[in-house]
């Protein structure tokens, strides 16, 4: 495939709300079955090694109208399970045997409970993160869970991973989280190669291909971003933080950089790479699993950050990684993960000078305007005056 | 005759009902809200009875007079009834600009004033006259109010009574006006209606037939919300979705589901075989799409609020509008303009919007059963049914949708029936 | 004659003036700390450790408590609109945002003395992810050592062995050792014990003070006159003998109460007749708490169950703190906090309420900043309605923002349910 057909197959998987790809890659496994996960953090790792689809479940963005989806949820409550009970309620994960609910928010998690009402037929696990700070109680709490996971969804599809399937999976989802690094970190040092609204697509389009097919899709592309020329625009370095559960619609991500901005790093979809190094194959890949999540993972606004200057730094270590010049905190209406940690990102970022601007969107955002201005005058104003 | 009494005190009018005891309504008033809520209710009521005793006037000289002449009649009495209200307001207004206009402006303030309300005498005398009148607001407050301020600028500045000067004055003594207690009833205004056309003797006898019919009150029930009191005792108060769900009823038996968008807020009601709430579900933290919502869309787009519908049903595409936040309204509406939409497209989306949201809350209350009566004043505008009809049968099948043109008069109609009820326990 | 009446008086404000005193006496102690060197432990009313906290001679401060007595105060639209002028979101929960503003203001609690600062604090992560953020912002401005306790959600309807210990873990390997070094104190077994069995003592007191709504009339409301009912014993008189003395004295007064087939006081009087008998689901509003209480008393509805009573733990349906198995029993209790349990769970709840108090219906009050409570109470009511065939109510409010509470709104839609219930009541 070109990298423009790439692009393309992204995108029919991004709108393929039916899932209708995703039930023919499910019917291909071994067990011909299927098993989603909300968002942040899910091990799909496992599901993969219990021979089964792993689906992330990311709502309905502004692609569904939603009907029954408020039967459920007040005004005052985000935008996300509105739409995925919409699609729920529509029948559109009927062909899932199961969903994993993490311990993103309260939301979330009340969704799980309410899923085990909705769905009686499918299994259903609200997956506890580990949130403390000692990594020896933590890895041994998380090796338990995953250990349960594996016992679970080898009953679901006849298929009980062992520890050499286990190993098979890592290895791939190892693979798959390197590729997208080196994705990311292609994008952070020379982004005019790779819009962010391409690579936006390829990671929701990682969200329900097959493993195996993602992998090879990344290694093309980024084989292809690195042919031919393009015009460096004069553009600022932005990182954009808080949208890592209910995604903006891809409008609003095309509208940042149009209005002049390079997204040079962001928590889109941050599961997909919260492993921040190859998890090791020696031994005990379960225990591997659970020591990794704690000795070298991404800083999340869902988990516990038990350094006291963590929150503090946090933001000015994410700029200087990818020598950005301002952040964009971008949080979706109502998000208390996004928006009850802002105030100590933004605190810290701003005792370090680094230039910000917050807004609030939601998955259905129609209009773009105002995201336009905010962006398009904090571009220019980096550029004229540094961010004062 | 024995007859029951429904009062509503919505947030823009205030309706009343009249039931005679086998529950057929006699009259129906409707005025519009004011701060002295006793008096508003007594307005309505007022009017209630009034065409209760027209109808009753009606009903005796059918034969005889002829519909056109009791219309002539009736026009008449709502002459008879302006007047009444334009002489105290002169009088209101002179008083006080005596008080607030500086001395040397006072006798040209006077000249004016005097002008203003000859020629508003004028008009209501040449609408009378008129077998074909203009349409205007059945309220004194808005039909007087619209006359003073045209002629107030038509008559042009003089000797630095200004425009601004004179509308202070109304402003100020309208509101004495509405809330003071004047005699508009039937008894007070027939006789002047009927020398107004002539004296006829046709009507003369259905006029003493309608004035010595006692029309006994046995029981009032009142209903209303947003009112630290309403004017009536406890027993005799209801909630008006209460008196909502039982009067949609009324209107249709067999209704099950009613949905009511109303002004502010939007309330979706179950109801059983009996007219009995069974539950509902209220949308009133915010006003987004309900009545007040598309009238800032009918002011932006300067257009009158009664051709947003039709205009909406001229769309051929598909907008989607993702938010009827009322403050913002006007913002979209630009932006969506600027970007080339047309405005029956972007009417058509907005449309579609509310009723998403009336969706939502009906879905909050138990869905859409059949019959599903529609009410409130969005239920007159053409495109609101047609998404509404789009949306219920894409959800639910089909469902008979009933409308009324009286639905404005729901809760009033409950409450009456309220009434009866509780004359009857 | 006059003796008896005296001391039916004297009987009645009892539990009253026991529970002012204990709250007097230790926010007094709370503001004396910094000198007598009494640490401070911060935490949280779901998952508290009270007899732990205590068995280190530590003193508990609840900032939840803070919060909503601001609320009660009209304190806390100030301190919300501070929080929110210093770049918090309106979104957010109303609670932290109170707190936050207290802080900003000086931190004077609500009984007018200055709160001191903690040693510690210890984050119980118990049903409510807010939680976890509310004690990291305080972590930034107080620079003080931080705990977390991590209780794994009952996503399956009980707590799981292997969370179980994971819970005992922490607390011996995190928790305790935290409490020893602030309180140079070596954890002392016996001690905790001890105050467990007194915990185990009030907790009886007070399922039977809950369990007082069974009767007709109910001498208690459950959810308005409830929350003073639980409150020593969520907070930091559990393993006392002052709350072992509220809670007998409490169970003594209601139980007198019955005898005389009288019903709670309310803030307009005695309500003896009652009309509807209610189920609660929900926080209370606090800014406007008499006023919502009236809405009720005015109707001759009283409450005769609510959840909300349970986020401190669920006494009712048979835990006690067990002084055998001292570290075992915190897990227990943790895992079983309301906020704790999951969605199904809730609504099995509020079902067995409704049918074992015999309510006629249940309320539903929605707040508009709490995600724990609120996101998925739409499905609760028609889950509820269903199951228990009587219908609910909707209403929607806030904890401690009193731009959230319309009075006209909540009260239409109270008295249009309560006329609703008569209607039915009548018809059948």
């Amino acid at each position: 495939m070109t990298r423009s057909q790439i692009v393309d197959w992204a995108l029919s998987l991004y709108e393929d709300l039916d899932f209708y790809q995703a039930r023919q890659w499910a019917s291909e496994t071994p067990s011909g079955k299927a098993v989603g996960h909300l968002p942040v953090y899910a091990p799909r790792e496992v599901i993969h090694a219990s021979k089964m689809l792993p689906v992330g479940i990311y709502g309905g963005g502004d692609q569904v109208e939603i009907i029954r989806g408020d039967a459920f949820y007040q005004s005052y409550i985000c935008h996300i399970p509105r739409s995925v009970v919409e699609l729920c309620q529509a029948g559109n994960f009927d062909f899932l045997s199961g969903v994993l609910f993490p311990s993103t928010c309260d939301v979330i998690r009340n969704l799980s409970g309410m899923w085990q009402l909705l769905k009686p037929e499918q299994y259903v696990r609200y997956v506890d993160l580990p949130q403390i700070g000692d990594p020896q109680l933590g890895s041994k709490f998380w090796g338990q869970e995953i250990r349960t996971l594996v016992r679970d969804l080898g009953e679901i599809s006849g298929s009980p991973a062992n520890e050499d399937q286990l190993r098979e999976s890592v290895a791939l989802f190892n693979e798959s989280r390197q590729l997208i690094r080196a994705l990311y970190e292609k994008r952070s040092k020379e982004p005019w190669r790779i819009p962010t609204e391409e690579l936006y697509l390829l990671m929701r389009a990682g969200e329900i291909a097959p493993v195996e097919i993602f992998n090879e899709k990344l290694r093309t592309y980024l084989a292809a971003a690195d042919e031919g020329d393009y015009p460096v625009k004069d553009r600022s370095r932005v990182v954009v933080a808080g949208a890592f559960c209910e995604q903006p619609p891809l409008g609003l991500i095309k509208t940042i950089e149009r209005a002049g901005c390079y997204i040079v790093d962001d928590d889109f979809l941050v599961g997909n790479r919260l492993l921040l190094s190859d998890v090791s194959l020696d031994g005990s890949v379960v225990d591997n699993l659970a020591r990794s999540f704690f000795s070298d993972s991404e800083k999340t606004s869902v988990l516990y950050e038990s350094d006291p200057e963590g929150k503090k730094k946090l933001m000015k270590a994410r700029v200087d990684a990818v020598n950005a010049d301002g952040i964009i905190f971008a949080a979706p209406s109502f998000c208390d993960p996004a928006l009850l940690d802002r105030p100590m990102l933004r605190k810290g970022a701003e005792e370090n000078n680094i230039p910000c601007i917050a807004f609030k969107y939601a998955e259905n955002t129609g209009q773009f305007q105002q995201f336009r201005e905010q962006a398009g005058t904090f571009s220019d104003s980096i550029k004229l005056w540094g961010g004062q | 005759m024995k007859c029951y009494v429904g009062i509503d005190l919505g947030s823009t009018t205030t309706k009343a009902v009249v039931l005679d005891e086998d529950q057929r309504i006699l009259g129906r008033g409707i005025t519009n809200s004011r701060s002295n809520y006793d008096l508003a209710a007594a307005v309505a009521r007022e009017e209630a009875f009034i065409t209760a005793r027209f109808g009753l006037m009606r009903k005796a000289v059918e034969a005889s007079a002829g519909g056109k002449l009791l219309d002539r009649l009736l026009k008449g009495f709502r002459v008879s009834q302006n007047i009444a209200q334009l002489i105290r307001l002169r009088e209101l207004i002179e008083e006080q600009a005596n008080i607030s206009i500086a001395d040397g402006l006072r006798s040209a303030a006077a000249k004016k004033i005097g002008q203003i309300f000859d020629r508003i005498r004028e008009e209501e005398e040449a609408w009378f006259a008129d077998e074909n009148p203009a349409a205007r607001s059945d309220f004194f407050r808005d039909s007087a109010g619209s006359a003073y301020m045209r002629l107030a600028e038509e008559i042009g500045e003089q000797g630095g009574v200004s425009f601004d000067m004179l509308i202070a004055l109304y402003d100020k003594c309208i509101i004495r006006v509405e809330n003071e207690p004047l005699e508009l009833g039937f008894e007070q205004h027939i006789g002047a209606a009927l020398e107004r056309i002539g004296g006829a003797a046709e009507v003369q006898h259905g006029i003493d037939s309608a004035l010595s019919t006692k029309l006994e009150e046995r029981c009032t029930v009142g209903t209303g919300y947003g009112r630290a009191r309403l004017p009536f005792p406890k027993e005799q108060i209801r909630s008006e979705i209460l008196c909502h769900g039982l009067g949609a009823h009324a209107m249709f038996p067999d209704t099950k589901t009613v949905l009511d968008i109303g002004g502010q807020d939007t309330k979706a009601i179950q109801v059983d075989d009996r007219g009995i709430v069974t539950s509902f579900q209220m949308n009133d933290r915010c006003a987004a799409g309900c009545g007040r919502y598309l009238g800032y869309i009918a002011d932006e787009m300067n257009i009158g609020l009664h051709e947003l519908g039709p205009l909406a049903q001229k769309a051929t595409r598909q907008v989607k509008i993702n938010s009827t936040c009322t403050v913002f309204a006007g913002a979209e509406l630009r932006e969506r303009l600027s970007l080339g939409e047309k405005r029956e497209d972007i009417l058509a989306g907005l449309h579609r919007a509310i009723i998403l949201r009336a969706m939502s809350l009906l879905a909050r209350s138990g869905g859409v059963q059949d019959q599903f009566t529609f009410t409130g004043g969005v239920a007159r505008n053409p495109a609101a049914v047609r998404a509404l009809e789009q949306l219920v049968e894409e959800n639910y099948g089909a469902k008979t949708i009933n409308i009324s043109e009286d639905s404005i008069y729901t809760g009033a109609l409950g409450a009456a029936i309220f009434a009866h009820r509780e004359d009857q326990s | 004659m006059a003796n008896a009446d005296k001391s039916d008086t004297a009987q009645k404000d009892q539990s009253m003036v026991i529970q002012k005193r204990m709250i007097a006496d230790h926010f007094k102690r709370l503001e004396k700390a910094p000198e007598t060197k009494e640490p401070v432990v911060y935490t949280f009313v779901p998952g508290n450790l009270t007899e732990l906290i205590r068995s280190f001679d530590c003193l508990p401060l609840l900032p939840e408590i803070n919060a909503l007595q601001s609320g009660m105060r009209g304190k806390s639209r100030d301190y919300i609109a501070e929080a929110e002028r210093i770049g918090h979101s309106e979104d957010v929960c109303t609670y932290v945002k109170c707190d936050v503003g207290m802080l900003k203001a000086g931190n004077i609690g609500p009984t007018g003395t200055k709160l001191p600062e903690p040693d510690l604090l210890l984050l119980s992560y118990t049903g409510c992810y807010t939680f976890m953020k509310w004690f990291e912002l305080l972590r930034e401005e107080y620079k003080c050592p931080t705990v977390f306790l991590q209780i794994p959600y009952q996503g399956d309807g009980t707590l799981a062995p292997e969370h179980r210990q994971y819970i005992i873990d922490q607390i011996k390997e995190s928790v305790i050792p935290a409490l020893e070094k602030i309180s140079g104190k070596k954890y002392d077994e016996e001690k905790l014990r001890h105050y467990l069995a007194l915990s185990a003592q009030a907790e009886d007191d007070l399922v039977a003070v809950l369990n007082s709504a069974k009767n007709k009339p109910s001498p208690i409301d459950s959810y308005f006159g409830g929350v003073y009912y639980v409150g020593p014993i969520f907070s930091a008189f559990r393993g006392t003998q002052d709350g072992v003395d509220y809670y007998r004295a409490l169970r003594k007064e209601v139980e007198d109460r019955v005898e005389r087939g009288e019903g709670p006081v309310t803030p307009d009087g005695p309500l003896d007749d009652q009309k509807y008998r209610l189920v609660v689901e929900g926080p209370p509003n606090w800014t406007n708490f008499r006023e919502f209480w009236r809405m009720f008393a005015d109707e001759s509805a009283v409450a005769v169950a609510s959840t909300y009573t349970k986020v401190g733990g669920t006494y009712d349906y048979g835990f006690r703190h067990d002084p055998n198995d001292p570290l075992g029993t915190l897990a227990d209790y943790c895992g079983g906090c309301y906020t704790n349990i999951n969605l199904p769970g809730r609504i099995d709840m509020l079902v067995d309420y409704i049918r074992e108090f015999e309510a006629d219906g249940f309320i539903i009050n929605s707040v508009k900043s709490c995600n724990s409570f609120s996101a998925g109470q739409l499905m609760i009511l028609r889950e509820v309605e269903k199951r228990s065939g009587v219908p609910g109510a909707f209403i929607e409010s806030d904890l401690v923002d009193p731009r959230y509470f319309s009075a006209a709104n909540i009260k239409n839609r109270l008295e249009s349910y309560l006329q609703m219930l008569e209607a039915r009541r009548q018809g059948a």
